[in-house]
């Protein structure tokens, strides 16, 4: 640790070297760090486009007593670098409405995700992982819900007369408000 | 604050740690020369550092590591620097080794007691060469396929076991999806703990057995920290100023040079790559066999590699004789000699050759190629290989120069770039059905010239005596007329570089139509155009070039709506099954220019 005797300010000298020496290795530890944490966050920049109406199904096949029915939405979707035609993105719950109108709910609960089954007996939506339990407009049925909110509706529009066409989007899941999905 | 380091250093000890790594005695004083450990560490941390991002988005299988490295390189935010850091940290780490050794054996610091922080050294050398060798394939791209393939053929030729060991790395009896997944586990896993572990031996052994200092010792000694630990520092930094630099310099040469580390086109176990060649550290054994060949190859691939690395393994115990040192000496500049030489050699001998050159030229147009459609399209479940293999811009000239070569040209060459050495017998494709082309064959100096009738039997045909007789004695006025009708067959073809000339010349067009059937310009005399002619002789002309015209002819030009019996030579590709449905819509697609093109570069998402 000692400096020879002939060197003017041996301590500023000595504190030069030591700063000198932190702050280049923390700069030579820094770059290779600094160069993978866009990456990681990557992710982050990318949105999830809400795609445009798909024709599901014609009104005809939705049953007349409003029971609902569940579809597979199919669309093109791209993951990272793959990109698939008519792939399967989500499913919806149809229900033929009065006056030939129609309700699209989005089948994910919005408690934690999970696919929400039809039981017909209750005409009711049950969630099969927390119990959440709905009505067939999609609003809770229980004072006090796993859910957040009720479910999902989706913009759906009747063509033509009778194609039934649904603009499918994914929501936030955990909040009370219905949030997009980024 | 010191309360809670109390509770620390009492329950760690880290205080006395920190003191004994960074109160470490530097006999001598600090010096530049023992770096070189230093930095080799922190191009090792480098590795595991940027290797773990890389992991976030690597992902193994034949379908997906060359798409992920592609979305890596291309796609994902500062992908390219970080994969740049990893590739260009790699072959530092390379040359950092052999400064490490050179600065170990000329300063004797092998010698005892230092023997197996020699060995843990030399063991770690070889392993840093296992992590180039599986990390070179991991992107799945051709060169690391091909080069890989070489060395794995190589570990197979190993007498009684090799078979069995090439089985279980490459994970099945050819390269597959479990040969990523076991390269993977060996190059991100295995290989990089066990360095850890050794690293953690190497400067426990080192540390115990102090610096080996250059002699003769002439300044006092110091402690690591601070004046050694700022040397290492500067090191350090310096190295990675030659990595970031290493990954910007293709720009310094040309503008849209890709940065950082090269992606070839995916591998393809179908297409020979034939510039495929190992990574520069590692063409001298590449060399070095070349000169073993047939049944003393075995002598080149690993008897005598094994010998030399056994003899580099012994070298603490050659010391401890009297003309030890020299020995050793003298062996680490044999081999650095005898490695340098060779890899000049394996240089100067792909300059030299064409094939080389024109392969690694196609490589780079292919790989291009390769992400231009993956951006332009995405990259379909089936992977980025089929992008290519049903690319008509890629598959055209492959199938023009293997099927058409022989007789026809593609602008003078056989559509990969190479002269065939024959001359051509048929003519030149490029441009064909285009406003040019059919001018040149209507053009009494050109038609019977061998890049159109010169090379065939039709060159003292009628068409040829038409245009050298009667098209030569044309007035303007007919030259007019002749040049309507040139326009007018040309927009037969429909091509995409001519729409917006065909669409531009409607009335042209029309009046080239019926110009064409009238007696003066006597092409209606053979030809059949639009209109049903049972007496036509000659090829029928209408939708001349077309998509669906060129793929009945190249099926069968022999057929009575073109050549017929007047055929000459050329065989019926699709009839008589010489080329698939699928090869002939392909190479009619590149004739007439139909390719999917990038579109401007702004509308490319990122």
């Amino acid at each position: 640790m000692d400096s020879p005797p002939d060197t003017p300010n041996p301590d500023r000298r000595e504190f030069f070297k030591k700063a000198s020496a932190v702050v280049l290795g923390g700069i030579a530890a820094a770059v290779p760090i600094g160069a993978g944490v866009p990456l990681l966050l990557d992710p982050l920049g990318r949105r999830d486009t809400a795609g445009a109406a798909v024709h599901v199904v014609n009104i005809d096949s939705l049953p007349v007593d409003g029971t609902p029915r569940k579809f597979t939405i199919l669309a093109s979707r791209k993951d990272a670098w793959n990109r698939y035609d008519d792939a399967p993105i989500g499913a919806v719950y149809l229900r033929r409405l009065e006056g030939g109108k129609v309700q699209a709910l989005n089948v994910s609960c919005p408690h934690a995700g999970c696919f929400v089954d039809y039981a017909s007996a209750s005409r009711t939506f049950l969630c099969p992982c927390h119990n959440s339990l709905f009505h067939l407009d999609g609003t809770l049925a229980q004072k006090s819900s796993p859910s957040p909110r009720g479910m999902d509706s989706l913009e759906v529009e009747v063509r033509k007369g009778s194609e039934v066409w649904v603009k499918f989007q994914n929501f936030q899941a955990g909040h009370a408000t219905k949030m997009a999905r980024a | 604050m010191k309360t809670l380091f109390d509770w620390l250093d009492n329950r760690t000890g880290f205080r006395k740690l920190t003191r004994e790594a960074l109160y470490e005695n530097v006999p001598g004083g600090s010096r530049w020369r023992y770096v070189w450990g230093s930095t080799l560490t922190f191009a090792f941390v480098i590795q595991v550092v940027t290797g773990l991002f890389l992991l976030f988005a690597y992902s193994p299988s034949t379908k997906t590591a060359w798409e992920s490295v592609y979305y890596i390189q291309h796609e994902m935010t500062g992908g390219w620097l970080l994969r740049g850091i990893h590739h260009f940290a790699s072959q530092a780490m390379i040359v950092l080794l052999a400064l490490h050794l050179m600065q170990v054996v000329i300063d004797g610091a092998y010698k005892a007691p230092r023997e197996l922080n020699f060995l843990t050294g030399i063991v770690m050398l070889l392993m840093v060469l296992g992590l180039s060798l599986t990390g070179y394939l991991l992107p799945w791209d051709q060169k690391g396929y091909w080069a890989s393939k070489v060395v794995a053929s190589l570990a197979g030729a190993t007498p009684v076991v090799g078979a069995a060991i090439q089985k279980v790395i490459i994970g099945g009896s050819d390269f597959g999806h479990h040969t990523l997944t076991r390269f993977l586990a060996i190059h991100a896993g295995v290989l990089p703990g066990m360095i850890v572990l050794l690293i953690v031996v190497h400067i426990y052994l080192f540390r115990r057995h102090g610096l080996t200092p250059r002699q003769p010792v002439r300044r006092p000694d110091v402690a690591f920290w601070p004046d050694q630990v700022l040397k290492d520092s500067v090191a350090c930094l310096a190295v990675l100023a030659t990595i970031l630099f290493l990954i910007v310099s293709p720009r310094l040469f040309s503008p849209d040079a890709p940065l950082g580390a090269e992606l070839g086109a995916p591998a393809d176990p179908s297409e020979q790559y034939s510039a495929a060649r190992p990574e520069w550290y590692f063409l001298f054994l590449f060399q070095f066999l070349k000169y073993f060949p047939g049944d003393k190859e075995l002598w080149g691939s690993v008897i005598i590699p094994s010998l030399v690395m056994g003899l580099v393994f012994l070298m603490p115990f050659i010391g401890k004789w009297k003309l030890g040192h020299r020995f050793n000496m003298g062996l680490l500049l044999a081999i650095l000699i005898g490695a340098a030489g060779l890899t000049y050699l394996a240089y100067a001998e792909d300059r030299q050759k064409p094939e080389f050159q024109l392969a690694t030229k196609q490589a780079h147009a292919s790989a291009e190629r390769a992400v231009a459609l993956a951006r332009l399209r995405g990259i379909p479940e089936s992977g980025a290989l089929t992008l290519l293999r049903e690319d008509p811009l890629t598959q055209g000239p492959k199938i023009f120069a293997r099927s058409c070569a022989s007789c026809h040209r593609y602008d003078g060459h056989d559509g990969m770039g190479a002269t065939p050495s024959d001359a051509a017998s048929a003519a030149d494709l490029k441009g064909f059905g285009s406003h040019e082309w059919l001018a040149g064959i209507l053009d009494p100096g050109h038609v019977a010239a061998s890049n159109y009738f010169g090379g065939t039997k039709f060159k003292d045909g009628k068409m040829v005596r038409f245009v050298k007789k009667d098209i030569a004695r044309f007035d303007a006025r007919q030259k007019e007329h002749l040049n309507k009708v040139v326009m007018a067959v040309s927009a037969e073809a429909g091509l995409k570089s001519q729409a917006g000339a065909d669409s531009r010349d409607t009335t042209a067009i029309e009046e080239g139509r019926r110009l064409f059937a009238i007696s003066e310009m006597r092409c209606a005399e053979c030809h059949q155009f639009r209109k049903k002619d049972e007496d036509a002789t000659a090829p029928d002309l209408t939708g001349f070039g077309s998509r669906e015209w060129l793929i009945s002819f190249i099926s069968d030009p022999a057929h009575e709506r073109f050549y017929g019996k007047r055929n000459d030579r050329m065989p019926s590709f699709g009839k008589e099954h010489q080329l698939t449905p699928r090869e002939i819509s392909l190479l009619t697609d590149w004739i007439r220019g139909e390719w999917a093109t990038a579109e401007p570069v702004a509308s490319v998402k990122r």
